[in-house]
């Protein structure tokens, strides 16, 4: 039984995270020297293909995207301590609910009515696939973990079934739907920017980046500011007092569980509304499982959030330029990169944490041995 | 080991079972122990007291190996000594009874006192010859306990003194027992202190840490006293009284009994009738409890815990539901079929000050201000805008805070980071500022120092004089005794009794806590 002091908060918030990181990129870097490269030359590849390239920083955002969405959704069931593993299937599930109003009243209607309500209507539906678990977590106690995981696979089968059947595209081969009405297609970056004069290269970077922007600023209210969130983090830190402070316990569990999997859901406005214009299989592509490790490596917190997903954003693009690079790096290395940023910042968190707090409070500590 | 040799404290080394000098133990910037002395002598009970973070737990592990001290000096009959782990411990005769017990419930006394010492890969030979032990050490000290009777199956007399008997299975000759009276009743702690005593005289040195005045003064030969880290003096027991040690402990005058007038009770504000419920495997955990509490009067519920104090307790408070019986309270019915919810009893002004305030009472990891407000969220505290009054709720917990001298007076602090004391108070000062009507308060001073105690008793006289009703559940039985008007007894959830405070002793409600009804007198 050993207690180690408290870190100092900035220390806990900003030291801590990076020297967790550099001992990620420590370990990839030998790796990378066992394979016979030079790290140093692979990690400035790595940052080049990442923001420098003229089309990279474009990509690098348009991945970081999706991770605020789905970093949100894991960030906010865990506020109610809720570990929501769905974000797949419920991202999933939004593309539906975009794709249902896009091709109802993409063609008849403008894009100033069609575009909000698509948008709605994808986090509506992954709210809805995240409130059954939760309601089953709630009133039947039946572990969201496992629910969660399940309701992947059935949003997994659901869409297959609707891609390759009611919703497939007639003449082709492709599980994929028609391309949606342009009033249904979400305006691309390089043009909005090309309209105010700022020229860009082609990337998917789209406006729902910052449709992610607002997305943190609500949560942050929501959680800090909002009295539902004052009961969603009094359920996950304390269900006992939340229950005797009069709290609702299965209602927050739920309404928790909602508002996640609408975050989850409006994965769907950057890869359905603004990349393919139609909902394809699988484009959820595993970014609602890599949304745990950018709220765990954000803890949490919109600001952590946003950087855990610019960096993660970074590597998938920036490891792409390495797979292109090198004939020995293959895209997987990227994938290493990410299993170690997730083992250091997430699993080991806190390996780090004893020594770092011994040294901090060694140099802080007050040298006067004789008062009183 | 020459070098031991040259290191003993001096002539009269034998004389002193344990002595430490110059302990001193940093937790980050906190210093719990500093420049510790103590010397402990051999086959004597030695009383340690002090508040609560006064650091007595502390250098109780350090004694037994669980922190390492940054520095000082350790001598076990007088040889310099190095306990680096609670192995260590036991093999140089040190032995601990902890304030929660360990023990594995499902196992049997024997597998109990075996657990850590089986001998060998096969369990036979190690079990009789723990039989062996147990009968011969039950013979020297009078400590009778059947072998293979389970934990779950004992009652908590019975469990500590197997924890005891681990201890000197063990080989124990220092005996270090941490706050053991806590959950005995009279009888059982008279019976623990005669094995104490049987154990001095036997030699064993026994190290009593406690906060109660009452115990040091009846058992202990000598007493250490504690306060911020710091040990502030040593008394022969027989020359220092109840108000020097209060004292001591708490750096300035107490009053340790508490004063007030006779209750000018009004209307009847809680009236309780035939209640009942069961336990979720079915086992019948309050069974007909009936009484009644008045405006302005405070009625005590005594019972060792774990009697059906806390069921009655949860559903005056709208957190349980009961399966007989209803509950009149403030113009409102609780029964069965009239459930109550804890939000909808708040706001018909029924104030719930929790047994446990780091189960229900606090949200440890928030702000003293988000607990300031627990509870009352929905309402003013909070602001009337959409978003909650940040800027509000902080000049409210300030407020508070100065009022019910909470410390420190950071309204951004986590409740963790407050000492037991003061985490109380936070919780008291919650649930007296919406001056509740009726007031359902759990042990209200549970791990809370002298200081505290006397502040939290003037706010609940002060209450009742105000004309509030009070419940209070208290395994304390001064502490009952001290507060009520009234003293309801509970054992086996039923109402044993209901008597008069000034008209009962401890001996008539030790025996009413055992579950053998006396003669009522109100």
């Amino acid at each position: 039984m050993n207690v180690t002091p408290p870190l100092p908060k900035w220390a806990d918030l900003v030291l801590l995270p990076l020297i967790n990181l550099f001992a990620a990129f420590f370990v990839c870097g030998l790796i990378v020297l066992a394979i016979g490269e030079n790290p140093f030359t692979a990690l400035n590849v790595m940052i080049k293909g990442a923001f420098f390239y003229p089309e990279s920083l474009g990509y690098t955002l348009y991945y970081t995207t999706n991770f605020i969405f789905t970093g949100l959704a894991v960030a906010t069931a865990f506020h109610a301590l809720m570990f929501n593993i769905g974000g797949e299937g419920q991202a999933y599930l939004g593309g539906l609910g975009a794709a249902v109003v896009a091709l109802l009243f993409g063609p008849n209607l403008p894009m100033l009515i069609v575009l909000p309500l698509c948008i709605l209507s994808s986090a509506a539906f992954g709210a809805l696939w995240a409130l059954i678990p939760g309601y089953l977590q709630a009133k039947r106690g039946s572990h969201i973990v496992i629910t969660t995981i399940m309701f992947n696979f059935l949003a997994s089968s659901l869409m297959v079934w609707l891609l390759a059947g009611p919703l497939m595209q007639q003449g082709q081969q492709s599980p994929q739907t028609v391309l949606f009405a342009e009033s249904a297609q979400l305006p691309q970056m390089r043009e909005v920017l090309g309209y105010f004069g700022f020229e860009l290269a082609n990337s998917p970077w789209n406006l729902s980046f910052f449709i992610a922007l607002i997305a943190l600023v609500v949560f942050y209210i929501l959680i800090w500011k909002t009295r539902l969130g004052y009961e969603i983090r009094a359920v996950g830190k304390n269900q006992e007092a939340a229950r005797y402070a009069g709290i609702n316990v299965a209602k927050i569990i739920i309404i928790a569980m909602a508002i996640s999997g609408a975050f989850a859901g409006l994965m769907a406005t950057n890869e359905v509304l603004g990349v393919h214009n139609r909902v394809i299989l699988n484009f959820t592509a595993g970014y609602g499982f890599t949304g745990i490790a950018v709220a765990l490596m954000g803890r949490n917190h919109p600001i952590g959030i946003f950087l855990a997903s610019l960096l993660f954003g970074a590597l998938y693009q920036g490891g792409a330029e390495l797979d292109f690079e090198f004939t020995s790096i293959t895209r997987e290395m990227v994938v290493l990169i990410q299993g170690m940023i997730i083992l250091f910042s997430g699993a080991l968190a806190y390996m780090f944490n004893p020594s770092l707090a011994r040294l901090i409070a060694r140099i802080s500590a007050p040298k006067e041995t004789t008062d009183g | 080991m020459s070098e031991t040799q040259n290191e003993t404290s001096g002539a009269n080394a034998a004389r002193y079972a344990l002595e430490l000098q110059g302990i001193s133990k940093s937790f980050g910037l906190v210093r719990a122990n500093r420049d510790i002395n103590l010397k402990i002598e051999t086959g004597t009970i030695h009383g340690i007291i002090g508040e609560n973070g006064a650091g007595k737990s502390t250098l109780m592990n350090i004694l037994f190996g669980m922190h390492r001290a940054d520095s000082g000096k350790m001598f076990v009959d007088g040889q310099k000594t190095k306990i680096r782990t609670s192995a260590d411990a036991i093999a140089h005769g040190i032995g601990m009874v902890h304030q929660h017990f360990m023990l594995v419930n499902r196992f049997s006394v024997l597998e109990n006192v075996m657990l850590g010492s089986e001998g060998g890969s096969l369990l036979k030979q190690g079990k009789q010859a723990t039989i062996a032990r147990l009968q011969e050490l039950g013979e020297t000290y009078g400590m009778v306990v059947d072998p293979h009777a389970l934990i779950s199956d004992l009652n908590v007399g019975m469990r500590q003194r197997v924890e005891i008997l681990k201890a000197l299975k063990g080989g124990a000759r220092i005996l270090i027992l941490d706050e053991p009276t806590g959950v005995l009743t009279p009888q059982e702690t008279e019976q623990l202190f005669e094995i104490l005593r049987v154990l001095r005289a036997d030699g064993v040195t026994v190290l009593l840490i406690t906060h109660k005045l009452a115990e040091i003064m009846e058992i202990t030969d000598n007493v250490s006293i504690m306060r911020a880290g710091k040990m502030v003096g040593h008394r022969a027991t027989a020359d220092t009284s109840p108000q020097e040690l209060a004292e001591l402990m708490v750096g300035r005058k107490v009053l340790l009994n508490v004063d007030k007038d006779a209750p000018q009770t009004n209307d009847v504000l809680l009236d309780v009738q035939g209640l009942g419920a069961m336990s979720s495997r079915g086992h019948r955990i309050l069974d007909d409890v009936s009484f009644h509490v008045k405006g302005g009067e405070i009625l005590g519920i005594a019972g060792v815990s774990g009697n059906g104090q806390t069921p009655l307790m949860e559903i005056l408070t709208g957190m349980r539901i009961p399966d007989r019986g209803h509950v009149e309270i403030l113009g409102e019915t609780i029964s069965h079929d009239a459930p109550k919810t804890p939000k909808q009893l708040r706001e018909i002004g029924v104030g719930h000050i929790p047994e446990d305030r780091h189960v229900h009472g606090l949200v440890l990891d928030f702000e003293a201000q988000e607990n300031m407000i627990l509870g009352y969220h929905d309402g003013a505290l909070s602001g009337d805008g959409r978003l909650m009054d940040r800027a509000g709720i902080r000049t409210h917990c300030e407020t508070q805070m100065e009022k019910y001298d909470v410390r420190p007076r950071d309204p951004l602090l986590p409740a963790a980071n407050f000492s037991g004391g003061n985490q109380q108070k936070i919780v008291i000062a919650r649930e007296m500022y919406s001056h509740p009507k009726v007031l359902i308060v759990g042990q209200p001073t549970r791990g809370v120092d002298v200081g505290a105690i006397e502040f939290i008793h003037k706010q609940l006289i002060a209450l009742r004089d105000a004309g509030c009703a009070i419940v209070v559940v208290s395994v304390e039985l001064d502490e009952v005794m001290g507060l009520s008007d009234r003293i309801m007894v509970m054992n086996d959830g039923k109402n044993i009794g209901i008597v008069d405070a000034d008209k009962t002793d401890t001996n008539m409600l030790g025996l009413m806590m055992a579950g053998i009804e006396q003669e009522a007198v109100a």
